[in-house]
């Protein structure tokens, strides 16, 4: 087989991840939304059966999920009490969208592997190949993440997320496989690349986390009637808990990309650091998620704040990748578009 | 003791509510340092002066920055003349090395120090002392959890007392009345590892900034078959630091013998794409021998305290220009400047004696020419083939004798006389003489060399600055990683039996802490376990069967 057929069979594979993606993220819409009617079908039932508890003391469930410290949320506390009627259809959708996302991520990795072969190297040397690793690796860290946590309610940012990014890179940025220019041909191509789009991975897991938490919290105040799925989720203090540990994965990744770039760029570029337009934005995106763990640990900053400041890390993280990448001149701007 | 967290700055979440101070209208100077000193040494202010940082970063991204990209700048004052005014008094330019950048990294480093002094002073403190005495009612704790246990209780605080130890706790034993209890903490490297990250970050920008002064960083342009030895007049340009002493310089030479690129064609763009470039060097170290070396991009040559990189080349024509009398007036290689990725190159050529007028000429060169329509030629791949000089010659004073440096890649052609235009110029094959125009002699095309273009670096900083970054990330996989936490065994003698009591305090965010209490219980009190109907006073041995008490599960540390 030659370069150029496995290079076909890789964008063969590419559009089918993407088409199971779009199948999944379906599917995750309908376990939200099951999770909403399920949240409906359980407040009826409270209603009816201790009205008095469940309008009078709202609060009451609230701080008996926060005291199960763990993955057990408001809605599945009351769920258990009450023997709710449909937990079913969650749990279908759930694994329906969790085994279509498997499915995507093989054909994903397929496609990474072929595209590897078919270049005779590391798949990550321009943007197109960028984008398929960073988005593959955001779905490893999501299906990775159930091993410890249950984070399914995230499976339609996840998939969606995911099913945007890669279509946008294969519809504007293919290109065909071509050898890497001199200044790419390192080890630390293979290092420096890989742990970036791992931190990157935890970051988009953090981002949706932290999303989550701000719903939630509006939700627990008694905004977002219509969102009823959030019922069914942690609380606002278990998803930023989560949240926060996943970024902090992310971070420790991060920091070792900014020292395994520093010294990439000092075998290739003759100086570890000279705040060239990526370097800046690595910085900055260090910077900011350091700043949301000092927020964490800031009396005033927990909750809400530093969430949005997860969120405005993970909104650099996305610029850094996007438009730093395609519209600002530097020494990295050959990723090759 | 009670109070866990007195290290950490007043609003660390985990610091405990101070109650309000009396507000004094009217502080001593003192008063007023020892406010300020707080205020800049508070969580808060930590994380604001982070966020200002980050901020303060981004003008660097938007416009061309001096210290990376100075042709850009220019370019940037040519397209936009009255915003670069406007912003070039800001200073945005050297963002890097503006006033507020600056004042900013300054006073989160300020920050950094104040707060990280009394930290590691506590920290200390605590290294040295036992264990806090267990509370008097573990109720409260986190998992709180009881077991009844057969055995004698000097033996049971014993044995939790082992189990504590082998987890990697500290451990000390407290009795108060009838109980005795086991009070044992862990993770004090959380705390050391958060310590040594943040005065590695310190590290970092001490490293960067003084030794700084030390760094040199210069150019050579080294022509084949030609040997450069490093001294500072072999340069073409150099940037010293603050402390920069030439004397320092190692006398060691390089010479650039053979020069190779190769490139693949890529048919979807139609263009070559570079693959290797591989310059094969001699080297010789003072008073040694030449020995071969191989210099790559991306593999920099070490060599007499200084890196060496590879970072361009191209082609050096070799060119010998003869008066009427057949005498060479100039000969030698002529470096041309890549113009294309196909090496189409431009390079100026002055002759200023030994014709009877000075001579400049501007040349272009096509290593593999091809004919791109309208008589102009094109360079078709980078390879040399069949290569091609063409000649534009101008006649008149060079103002080389002005004793002003003039740059020898640029040909001033204000004031001097075309003698031959770009539409009739000179053109010359590999070996090829012509003769210049108006009887001044001839010029031979006489040879081709490559050159590199060489930045040599000297930086005695590289290695403290890697050293401090690797023990930052080494503190910061500590502090992020390893809990600290207390846990509790209380051992209670009672009328039926042994009581037992578990519980823990998390130091910081311990989501694992109330599974770890419980499985600390698990394992402490199955040894114990009054075993059923089982003849009172035979307690059961270590090795009890698994299966009696379940599945084992793992303990985590
Ligand atoms: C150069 C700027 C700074 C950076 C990049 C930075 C970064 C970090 C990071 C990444 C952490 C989490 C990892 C760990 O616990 O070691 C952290 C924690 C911490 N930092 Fe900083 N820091 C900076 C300055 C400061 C300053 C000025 C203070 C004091 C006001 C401070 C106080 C703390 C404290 C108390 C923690 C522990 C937080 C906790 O309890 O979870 N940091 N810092």
């Amino acid at each position: 087989m030659t370069a150029d057929d496995l290079a076909s069979i890789s964008l063969v594979l590419v559009y089918s991840a993407l088409a199971v993606y779009v199948l999944a993220f379906i599917a995750a819409v309908l376990g939200l939304s099951a999770r909403s009617r399920t949240a409906e079908q359980a407040d009826d039932l409270a209603l009816a059966e201790r009205p008095a508890q469940a309008v009078l003391n709202p609060a009451a469930s609230a701080a008996a999920s926060g005291a199960s410290s763990g993955s057990a949320g408001r809605g599945t506390a009351v769920l258990e009490r009450l023997a709710a009627p449909q937990p079913t259809a969650v749990a279908r959708f759930d694994r329906m969208s969790t085994a279509l996302v498997a499915i995507a991520f093989a054909l994903h990795v397929a496609a990474l592997v072929t595209r590897g072969l078919a270049a005779g190297r590391v798949p990550w040397g321009n943007m197109y190949e960028f984008a398929l690793t960073g988005t593959g690796i955001i779905v490893g860290v999501y299906l990775a993440a159930q091993f410890w946590r249950d984070l399914r309610f995230l499976a339609a940012y996840a998939t969606g997320i995911v099913a945007i990014l890669l279509g946008l890179a294969t519809v504007n940025f293919y290109v065909a496989v071509a050898p890497l220019p001199p200044a790419l041909q390192s080890a630390w191509l293979v290092i420096h690349v890989f742990v970036a789009t791992l931190g990157t991975g935890f970051f988009a897991l953090g981002g949706g986390l932290s999303i989550a938490q701000l719903l939630q919290t509006r939700h627990e105040a008694g905004g977002l009637p219509r969102a009823r799925f959030l019922a069914a989720l942690p609380s606002s203090e278990t998803l930023e808990l989560l949240a926060s540990r996943v970024i902090i994965v992310g971070f420790a990744f991060w920091t070792f990309t900014l020292m395994a770039g520093a010294i990439w760029a000092n075998a290739a570029w003759g100086r570890y650091w000279g705040w060239d337009t990526k370097e800046v934005w690595t910085f900055i995106i260090w910077v900011v998620y350091a700043g949301y763990i000092h927020a964490r640990a800031t009396r005033g900053w927990r909750g809400t704040r530093s969430a949005w400041l997860a969120l405005v890390g993970f909104s650099a993280v996305l610029f850094n990748f996007t438009v730093v990448n395609l519209l600002f001149k530097g020494l990295h701007s050959y990723s090759g578009l | 003791m009670s109070n866990p967290r007195s290290d950490r700055p007043a609003d660390h979440v985990d610091a405990p509510v101070a109650p309000a101070a009396p507000v004094n209208p009217r502080l001593s100077p003192v008063g007023w340092l020892r406010f300020l000193w707080r205020l800049l040494t508070s969580m808060r202010t930590a994380l604001v002066l982070l966020l200002l940082l980050a901020l303060a970063a981004v003008p660097g991204s938007l416009v061309p920055q001096r210290s990376s990209d100075p042709n850009g700048v220019i370019q940037y004052q040519r397209d936009n003349p009255d915003l670069f005014t406007v912003l070039d008094g800001l200073g945005v330019f050297s963002t890097f090395s503006s006033p507020w950048f600056s004042a900013v990294y300054l006073l989160l480093f300020l920050s950094l120090v104040g707060c990280v002094i009394p930290r590691t002073k506590h920290h200390v403190d605590a290294l040295r002392a036992r264990p806090p005495r267990t509370p008097q009612r573990l109720e409260r704790l986190v998992g709180f959890t009881t077991r009844t246990a057969a055995g004698e209780p000097e033996r049971i605080v014993d044995r939790g007392r082992a189990v504590l130890r082998g987890l990697g706790y500290r451990v000390e034993r407290y009795d108060r009345g009838g109980e005795l209890s086991i009070s044992a903490e862990r993770g004090y490297l959380r705390e050391t590892g958060n310590l040594v990250f943040h005065v590695a970050l310190l590290g970092v920008l001490l490293a960067v900034g003084v030794g700084g002064g030390f760094i040199y960083t210069g150019q050579r342009v080294l022509v084949q078959d030609t040997a450069f030895t490093n001294t500072l007049a072999s340069y073409d340009s150099i940037n010293p630091g603050r402390f920069f002493d030439e004397s320092k310089l190692e006398p060691y030479s390089l010479r650039l013998d053979d020069f190779t690129g190769s490139y693949e064609f890529d048919a979807a763009s139609r263009t070559w794409k570079p693959v290797d470039f591989t310059a094969s060097l001699s080297t010789r170290e003072p008073g040694g021998d030449w020995t071969p070396a191989e210099l790559k991009v991306n593999h920099p040559l070490q060599i007499g305290g200084t890196a060496v990189y590879l970072l361009g080349n191209g082609y050096a024509p070799e060119i010998t220009v003869r008066n009427p009398a057949g005498e060479a007036v100039f000969s030698g290689p002529v470096v041309f400047r890549p113009q294309d990725a196909n090496l189409f190159s431009l390079g100026v050529i002055k002759v200023p004696d030994g014709l009877d007028r000075q001579l400049g000429m501007i040349g272009l060169f096509y290593p593999d020419p091809i004919a791109a329509g309208n008589g102009a030629l094109a360079s078709f791949s980078p390879e040399a083939n069949d290569p091609i000089l063409t000649l534009e010659v101008y006649a008149g004073d060079l103002g080389l004798d002005t004793g002003v440096p003039v740059n020898v890649y640029q040909l001033d052609t204000d004031g001097l006389e075309q003698l031959v235009g770009r539409s009739d110029a000179l053109k010359l094959g590999l070996g090829d003489t012509v003769d210049l125009p108006d009887g001044l002699g001839t010029i031979e095309f006489s040879g081709l060399r490559r050159y590199v273009a060489l930045d040599i670096h000297h930086d005695p900083t590289q290695g403290w600055v890697l050293l401090a970054a690797v023990t930052a990330l080494g503190g910061l996989l500590l502090s992020l990683f390893i809990p600290r936490r207390r846990l509790w065994i209380k051992v209670r003698p009672g009328a039926d039996g042994v009581t037992l009591e578990y519980a823990g305090l998390a130091r910081g965010e311990d989501p694992a802490l109330e599974r770890v209490v419980a499985e600390l219980a698990d394992r402490h009190a199955r040894e114990f376990e009054p075993v059923g109907p089982a003849p009172a006073g035979s307690e059961p041995a270590e090795s009890a069967p698994e299966g009696s008490v379940g599945p084992e599960r793992r303990i985590e540390p």
